[in-house]
């Protein structure tokens, strides 16, 4: 390997090295929220009232009648932790074990639970209304938000611009409540808690789909009232922006029809900002589904933190709350990635 | 009867207080509909928070009489109790009363915790720039990652709080970083313009170009923030007293929620529902006008929209 050849390498890389380097910070802003998000989950075990082994234990013996000795070991086999030997290595054992998945067990669901299988259950129902509401709220947004970007200043742009800011600052619990109250209790459209009937066998035959639809319409229908203003926002302000540009003029001058300017010039170039927050939302959404996974009885992961906490399940509720935290960091890393990929400016680093 | 004649000094600055608080704001507010519909409903609240409590008695259990346990959910709105009575018997219309202190002292605290950390963060790490900048801002992206919900609970099931100052202080822990990334940049932005680099070659003190220059050109950011902050502190807070994971010993909207969820079915029997809905309509229309509100805040702190008056 000769210098010279090296040196080319180099110039290879050369125009990357800002990516690279950006990049990296990425990575490093992404491991170390993770890293802080467990260790600040091993201070909250470590520092409870109470020694969690001892209440897993108890635990045990009440629900499978198993004798002191016999429950107290299988307590600490289970626990995501060594239970005896110094702090440090407690931590050490810890942070291995978080990172090879054991999240420990459950002591209020069937106990001995563990943690990641009762997220493995959960995980899917959360995606499938998280994913769909924000897919249709996005695409709705974002043509509601062109339109009232090319009427801008008119009487409708600016009616739907309060309009949208009162209906984001309004509690998604509150809209949940609502229409639980309207549309499933009083007009029974809809079914008022579960992922799907009782009666009826999980499988993928389309009965079994079409109930899981109209089960996870209600909360479907929440996130989209909640968030369709924000990203109609979002587009509006940025489709202004893009419709200012020089490069649209251009496009008008050189008589290109319509249809092809707003959909190819203006749509795509006024999207781009959005996708960043799109990609966050996925995260933020997992998050904040507590609110509507509680009332309309969804068993998502929401509802799983929700019982852990009220039960003071703590293996179980830092267990989705450090999944929580993963989802979220990895959903900013890759619209990070992708935003790199989408956007020339970005992806040669000029900007 | 002699009254001593104010010194001029004085008598000027109060003349510019008055006319920069006072009758600007009240010019602008007249013209912007929507601000002064919002600070009216914003004041309502205020006024409510303040006398309230003192007028309207404490609200207690099985005060709407006549109270039989079989036959609950009989007290519809009456001259009496304007709003109805829940379903263990307290008067509603004092339940919202008493718990709308509560409900806007955990947003003022949250508000201004949040705003505060965030001017602090970002104008330090827009001035020093460097290495402090950089540390400043990784700990911003890092606590900005950090779903602000789940840590939320996390937090409060771990710290019991029930004091309304100490709630709106763990809400501000995760709510400052927007604000302190926006401040950092409006300050490197700022900091380029001719303007300070003026006051710079003038030789002025750094406070003076950090609150005579640079602060009333945030102004109207800053204050729209604060209002966003404590948008979010009311649903926040609110929604943990919904859960019922904040502790139930105070008079709060949303213990009310969550009464009429869980107990009283309240969701869907018709002659229950003014018991929901009453917490649901002080929520929205306490949001609603905060919102409103701040629409007319940059009309009014922004001294290029000033002049226009």
């Amino acid at each position: 390997m000769s210098f010279k050849k090296a040196n080319r390498a180099y110039e290879g890389i050369k125009p990357y090295l800002p990516v690279i380097k950006w990049f990296t910070k990425r990575l490093a802003v992404a491991l170390i929220t993770i890293y802080f998000a467990v260790t600040l989950s091993f201070i909250i075990i470590k520092s409870m009232p109470g020694d969690p082994i001892e209440a897993l234990t108890q635990a045990f013996i009440t629900q499978y009648y198993m004798d002191y000795e016999s429950a107290r070991s299988l307590a600490e086999s289970v626990a995501p932790f060594v239970p005896r030997g110094p702090l440090w290595l407690q931590y050490i054992d810890y942070i291995s074990k978080f990172f090879r998945g054991d999240l420990g067990v459950s002591i209020s669901y069937s106990t001995g639970t563990p943690v990641m299988d009762l997220l493995a259950k959960t995980i899917p129902w959360t995606v499938l209304v998280v994913a769909t509401s924000l897919v249709i709220s996005f695409g709705v947004g974002v043509v509601i938000g062109m339109v009232m970007a090319y009427k801008h200043g008119g009487k409708l742009d600016s009616f739907l611009a309060v309009l949208f800011s009162i209906i984001r600052s309004i509690p998604e619990y509150i809209v949940a409540i609502v229409l639980l109250i309207v549309l499933g209790f009083q007009l029974k459209l809809f079914p008022t808690r579960g992922a799907y009937s009782s009666g009826i066998q999980p499988s993928l035959s389309l009965q079994f789909i079409a109930d899981v639809l109209w089960h996870a319409a209600l909360p479907i229908l929440t996130w989209i009232i909640v968030h369709v203003g924000g990203w109609a926002l979002g587009m509006r302000g940025s489709t202004i922006g893009v419709l200012g540009e020089d490069f649209i003029t251009y496009a008008k001058a050189r008589g290109l029809p319509s249809r092809r300017i707003v959909i190819t010039y203006v749509g795509k170039n006024a999207i781009l900002p959005l996708f960043t927050s799109f990609m966050l939302s996925i995260g933020f959404m997992f998050g904040g589904s507590i609110f509507i996974e509680y009332i309309f009885s969804y068993p998502g992961v929401g509802s799983l933190l929700y019982s852990a906490v009220s039960e003071r399940d703590y293996f179980l509720m830092l267990g989705v709350f450090n999944i929580i935290i993963v989802a979220v960091v990895l959903a900013a890393l890759l619209a990070d990635i992708l935003y790199g990929v989408i956007d020339p400016r970005i992806r040669r680093g000029t900007t | 009867m002699s009254v001593k004649p104010m010194p001029t000094a004085f008598k000027s600055f109060a003349r510019g207080v008055i006319e920069d608080w006072i009758i600007i704001p009240g010019k602008i507010l007249i013209r912007n509909k929507k601000g002064l519909v919002g600070l009216l409903i914003t004041l309502i609240y205020i006024i409510i928070a303040v006398i309230g409590p003192r007028v309207i008695p404490q609200p207690r259990s099985f005060t709407c009489m006549p109270y039989e346990p079989p036959s609950i959910f009989k007290w519809p709105p009456s001259f009496e109790h304007p709003l109805g009575c829940d379903y263990m018997g307290t008067d509603i219309w004092a339940q919202i009363v008493w718990g709308t202190p509560i409900v806007l002292q955990i947003a003022f605290v949250a508000g201004m915790l949040t705003t505060l950390i965030g001017i602090v963060v970002g104008m330090v790490a827009g001035f020093k720039g460097g290495i402090v900048d950089s540390v400043l801002m990784t700990i911003t992206d890092i606590i900005m990652t950090i779903p602000g919900l789940p840590f939320l609970i996390v937090l409060s099931t771990i710290i019991a709080v029930s004091d309304p100052w100490a709630i709106g202080v763990l809400i501000s822990i995760r709510w400052w970083t927007g604000l302190a990334r926006s401040i950092r940049s409006q300050v490197l932005s700022i900091k380029q313009r001719d303007f300070i680099e003026a006051a710079r070659i003038l030789g002025m003190p750094t406070h003076h170009i950090v609150f005579r220059e640079i602060m009333p050109n945030l102004m109207s950011f800053i204050a729209i923030n604060f209002i966003s902050a404590a948008v979010g502190a009311i649903y926040a807070s609110v929604g943990l007293y919904f859960l019922g994971i904040l502790p139930i010993s105070a008079y709060n909207w949303g213990v009310m929620l969550n009464m009429a969820y869980k107990q009283a079915g309240a969701l869907f029997s018709m002659s229950t529902l003014h018991y929901i809905l009453t917490p649901i309509v002080a929520i929205i229309v306490l949001q609603t006008g905060l919102i409103l509100f701040s629409y007319s805040l940059d009309e009014i702190f922004n001294p290029r929209l000033r002049t226009k008056v």
